[in-house]
């Protein structure tokens, strides 16, 4: 098959509250191809685990997907429900969160887990599910897995846990990952591992990822294309590099700015004024509008911008100012 | 420095009390509460009819004076036999206006009950900071003697407690301290879960880094427990104390409907239960019935108005 | 210059033991875990010093023991010359704990939520009966807010925001040396920028000292005149930024800068470290980072290395040139 592996489509998910109707994701449209990693980024609050979320039917009520459509290998899920959902989540999309502890059960081996995992998704025997078990466990680099199979959860330390949550997300060989900040309660040194570990799956089995982070280092490192939110819109889209070093929203082109770099210091560092709305009271027009440097009166008068044929959602991107 | 600036958002007015508290959460899940409503007013009446019993009571009951023994035994709404006077809940077998014991009974079973809930409160809030802030031996011994404690029935408790205080009290003050001794013995049977939910707020609080920045401008452990912790843990004490208020009600007019309570002289509900339930079977069943029911309707709305108190202040239900 | 703050062979041990009778049962001896461990440097007065170092390090710890949030278990802390453990003349004691504040990581937590900010900002001087008319209001607008605001709650701010209010507090009594533990951390990047450099602003401004805490190598570059890395409770090595960077001496150093995510490292190839940071209750025997390290020889699983000077660096490693 060629076509992409997830496709989501103006995607748009609401919440009923007191102040109104607020919307975390509003009119979200990006793919993933096989075997690419497409970074997440932005600030806390954007919207970035909820659409991972939206994605694999995790929506807590009252939130719940408004409108758009989400396309797995060419069918499509969003209307899925209860127990079709819960089959494609284990078997089509893996997932790993931030916190390892929460998406293992501590009360039962480690092994117990991965190979009720690979029995519940895969037709494969008991003996076959256990030795299964083990190449997952070898595969993401736990040292000795045989052994380990016979391990609690609390045995392992964080940046192990995380392994086994990759093993566990992996074993019932998904087309999608869904990592949601898997990194971001471990050390450099782990992360580094993680990372490379992720890479080399997604590169030998063909695995898509969406890679949901707030680290910019991170994406540069791993993604192959990067998705930038804003207020529940996304504000860019496209490949990494390009994003990341020539920016076209001001949005983007801010955040880079203010990064501080470790291979030198910066006298100051550039930054944006202000912080990002609450979703209760965003701004008209383009929800960047009153953080922008380059805001015409069209920014605010117009609805928000659309990403269409270009990468950013922005009236003024930052490549027609430089042609004029 | 102007670069800096942050705009945020609503400015300048700095918001009353009351105004936070009607945009509050709190106000708008009470507005949205039909029970919340109902048994906020039902309690509202009762303890205003309580407190202002003298004045709507149409006798009163404790001034020998203006009793009339004729007047015994009157069902409600009827013309006296002897007197042709009429009473609204019938009178007792002394004459007395029921209608009346029960608002002064009422008197003195909320007074009973907040007080000793007050006293419960005041004392596991003390012993749950204490226990919770400094940790070690002071805690062991206080929990200790809480789990102790939780493994006898209270109203068992507050019998065992009112007892001994009654052993050593002399005669003739008796009955002037029997009110007090209730307050204490349903008070000492009921603190063990103010200090229970204390105690896990401090723990919770004490590692939060506000109270690192208190420690570190040298307040005393005191300040930081009192003007620091406790505003933070109040929200669950509330919730008890509610529901603790309906218990404590219960247990005094156990206590009282057992004998070992308000002394006849100073009836409570439970007191007039006891006396109205001698007349049960000889057909005066308004002088238990009406006591029995205002109990009832009092215990319930206290209650419903602590469980809805719970949900509204706890955020994951939200 | 003069050194501002002095530490001496400063160490820190916890008992981490069960509760007795659970010891009893198991048949175990009590447990210590040594979170800081003989650590010396010096900090310059109006400089800023960072700490770096992985989770579990002891930063933090010796952030509160700087403050006196805690007690050292050894060696010595001297601050403008006063050894705050052995001076025995409590004037001067509290003199210079007034001198020393103190910003926090988790603006959320850092704020008592049932306190208006104005209350929250004037606490330090209000415990003193200094004079706190118009302070808060003076404070919030030193560190970009608005003076209306001091009304109002910690909820009704942003992270960012909470985060200034921290630093009025922290300014209201006039300090000299104020630890910040992960200021930023909590932060998202674009908001980060704002503080730190606020952080620099006043630090000009008021001829502050900052003992900066941060697992960030991009922030401590930023920011920082001196940089120490932490390994298991022990300062592994110190150098100012462009030094320690581009010439990083200790193998652990040169591990971290390398598996730091870089946001122009592309499609990096790194070769991930090896192993993850042993348990600190059983540290490994000589230098604590042998079982990691890629150069390790025999001397460093028998002896500790002493940190000693090395060019414009002080390093702690057997092999180290
Ligand atoms: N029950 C709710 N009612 C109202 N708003 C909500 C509710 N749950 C979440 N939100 C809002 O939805 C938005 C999206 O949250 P989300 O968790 O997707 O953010 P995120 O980008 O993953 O941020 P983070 O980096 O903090 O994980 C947030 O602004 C949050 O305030
Ligand atoms: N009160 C305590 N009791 C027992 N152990 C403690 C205590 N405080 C800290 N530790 C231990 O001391 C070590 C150092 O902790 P510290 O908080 O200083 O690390 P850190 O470098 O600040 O890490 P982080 O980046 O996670 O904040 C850790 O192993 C920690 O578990
Ligand atoms: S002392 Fe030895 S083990 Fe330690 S860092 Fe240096 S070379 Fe590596
Ligand atoms: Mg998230
Ligand atoms: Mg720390």
């Amino acid at each position: 098959m060629t076509g992409p592996v997830l496709s989501i489509r103006d995607l748009s998910v609401e919440i009923p509250t007191r102040a109104g109707v607020v919307k975390p994701v509003d009119g979200v449209s990006y793919d993933i191809g096989r075997g690419e990693i497409l970074g997440v980024v932005g600030e806390s609050g954007a919207g970035k685990s909820m659409a991972g979320n939206a994605v694999i039917g995790l929506l807590n009520p009252p939130a719940h997907i408004s409108a758009g459509e989400i396309w797995l290998e060419g069918a499509r899920i969003d209307p899925l429900q209860g127990e079709a959902m819960r089959r494609l989540r284990g078997k089509e999309i893996g997932m790993v969160f931030q916190d390892p502890l929460t998406s293992l059960n501590p009360l039962l081996k480690i092994g117990d887990q991965l190979t009720e995992t690979i029995l519940t998704h895969l037709p494969v025997s008991r003996e076959e599910a256990e030795r299964r078990a083990i190449a997952a466990l070898d595969e993401v680099g736990i040292p000795g897995a045989a052994q380990r199979i016979d391990s609690y959860p609390h045995e392992f330390s964080g940046g192990m846990r995380q392994r086994v949550v990759i093993a566990l997300a992996l074993c019932a060989e998904p087309s999608l990952i869904i990592a949601d900040e898997p990194t971001t309660a471990l050390d450099v040194s782990v992360q580094a591992q993680i990372i490379a570990l992720l890479r080399r799956l997604c590169r030998d089995r063909g695995t898509a990822v969406m890679l949901i982070t707030h680290d910019m280092g991170v994406i540069a490192e791993a993604a192959d294309r990067v998705a930038v939110m804003y207020a529940g819109r996304l504000a860019e889209l496209g490949p990494v590099r390009e994003v990341l070093t020539r920016p076209q929203h001001p949005y983007t082109d801010g955040l880079m700015a203010s990064t501080p770099l470790a291979s030198q210091a910066r006298n100051r560092l550039h930054q944006i004024p202000g912080s990002m709305p609450r979703l209760t009271d965003l701004p008209d027009g383009c929800a960047f509008h009153p953080r922008c440097p380059l805001v015409q009166a069209q920014c605010r008068q117009n609805p928000h911008p659309n990403i269409g044929k270009g990468r950013a959602a922005c009236w003024f991107p930052l490549i027609e100012r430089a042609a004029e | 420095m102007a670069e800096l600036r942050v705009e945020t958002v609503e400015r300048a007015v700095e918001k009353g009390n009351w105004q936070r508290f009607r945009e509050s959460d709190f106000f708008y899940s009470f507005k949205r509460s039909p029970v919340a409503i109902v048994s906020f007013a039902v309690v509202c009446i009762l303890v205003l009819s309580a407190v202002f019993a003298p004045l709507i009571a149409p006798t009163n009951p404790f001034d020998p004076a203006s009793l009339n023994l004729m007047n015994g035994f009157t069902p409600p709404m009827e013309p006296n036999a002897f007197t042709g006077e009429s009473f609204f809940m019938g009178t007792d077998d002394q004459g007395r206006d029921v209608f009346s014991t029960i608002l002064y009974g009422m008197r003195i079973s909320l007074f009973v009950g907040a007080a000793a809930v007050l006293f419960a409160m005041t004392l596991g809030i003390v012993l749950g900071l204490v226990s919770g802030y400094f940790g070690g031996w002071t805690e062991t011994i206080i929990m200790r003697i809480a789990d102790v404690q939780l493994t006898f029935p209270s109203i068992l408790v507050a019998m065992l407690i009112f007892g001994i205080a009654k052993g050593f009290t002399p005669v003739e003050y008796r009955d002037q301290m029997a009110i007090w001794v209730l307050i204490l013995a349903i008070g000492l049977s009921d603190w063990v879960q103010f200090a229970r939910v204390v105690r896990g707020a401090t723990l919770v609080e004490k590692r939060k880094e506000y109270v690192a920045a208190a420690r570190l401008i040298g307040r005393s452990p005191w300040a930081i427990m009192v003007k620091h912790i406790l505003p933070n843990a109040l929200s669950p004490v509330l919730v008890i104390a509610t529901i603790s208020l309906a218990l404590a009600i219960i247990a005094e007019a156990t206590l009282s409907f057992l004998g070992v309570g308000a002394p006849p002289t100073q009836p409570s509900l439970g007191t007039l239960i006891r006396i109205g339930q001698g007349f049960l079977f000889s057909g005066e069943w308004w002088i238990l019935f009406f006591p029995a029911c205002t109990l009832l309707a009092l215990a319930l709305s206290v209650n419903l108005l602590g469980d809805w108190l719970r949900d509204a202040l706890n955020p994951r239900l939200r | 210059m003069t050194a501002y703050v002095t530490v001496k062979g400063l160490s820190r041990v916890f008992d981490v033991s069960k509760p007795w009778l659970n010891r009893v049962l198991e048949r175990r001896g009590k447990a210590f875990l040594t979170a800081v461990s003989e650590v010396d440097l010096d900090i310059e007065e109006r400089t800023t010093y960072a700490l770096v170092g992985e989770s579990g390090s002891g930063k933090s710890t010796i952030g509160r023991m700087l403050v006196g949030l805690l007690r050292p278990t050894g060696g010595e802390v001297e601050v403008e010359g006063v050894n705050l453990d052995r001076e025995t003349d409590r004037a001067k004691v509290a003199k210079v704990r007034g001198d020393i504040q103190m910003i926090f990581q988790d603006p959320y937590a850092s704020l008592n939520p049932r306190w208006r900010v104005r209350d929250i900002i004037v606490e330090p001087v209000a415990v003193k009966s200094g004079d706190t008319e118009g302070l808060a209001e003076r404070l919030l607008e030193q560190v970009g807010l608005h003076a209306a605001d001091a009304g109002k709650f910690p909820h009704e701010f942003s992270g960012g925001q909470r985060q200034r209010i921290c630093i009025a507090r922290a300014l209201a009594s006039e300090p000299r040396l104020i630890v910040c533990d992960e200021p930023t951390s909590a932060l998202d990047v674009s908001v980060q920028a704002q503080v730190l450099n606020l952080m620099s602003d006043l630090k000009e401004e008021f001829g502050l000292t900052y003992l900066l805490i941060t697992h960030d190598l991009t922030v401590v570059r930023h920011m920082a005149d001196r940089i120490g890395v932490l390994y298991l409770g022990r300062l592994v090595e110190e150098a100012d930024p462009t030094t320690l960077f581009e010439t990083p001496k200790h193998p652990y150093t040169q591990m971290l800068l390398n598996a730091a995510p870089r946001i122009d490292g592309f499609g990096r190839e790194v070769d991930p470290p090896q192993g993850e940071i042993p348990d600190p209750i059983n540290p490994p025997p000589g230098c604590a980072f042998h079982p990691r390290c890629p150069i390790a020889r025999d001397i460093c699983r028998q002896e500790r290395p002493r940190i000693r000077p090395l060019g414009a660096t002080r390093v702690a490693c057997h092999l180290a040139e």
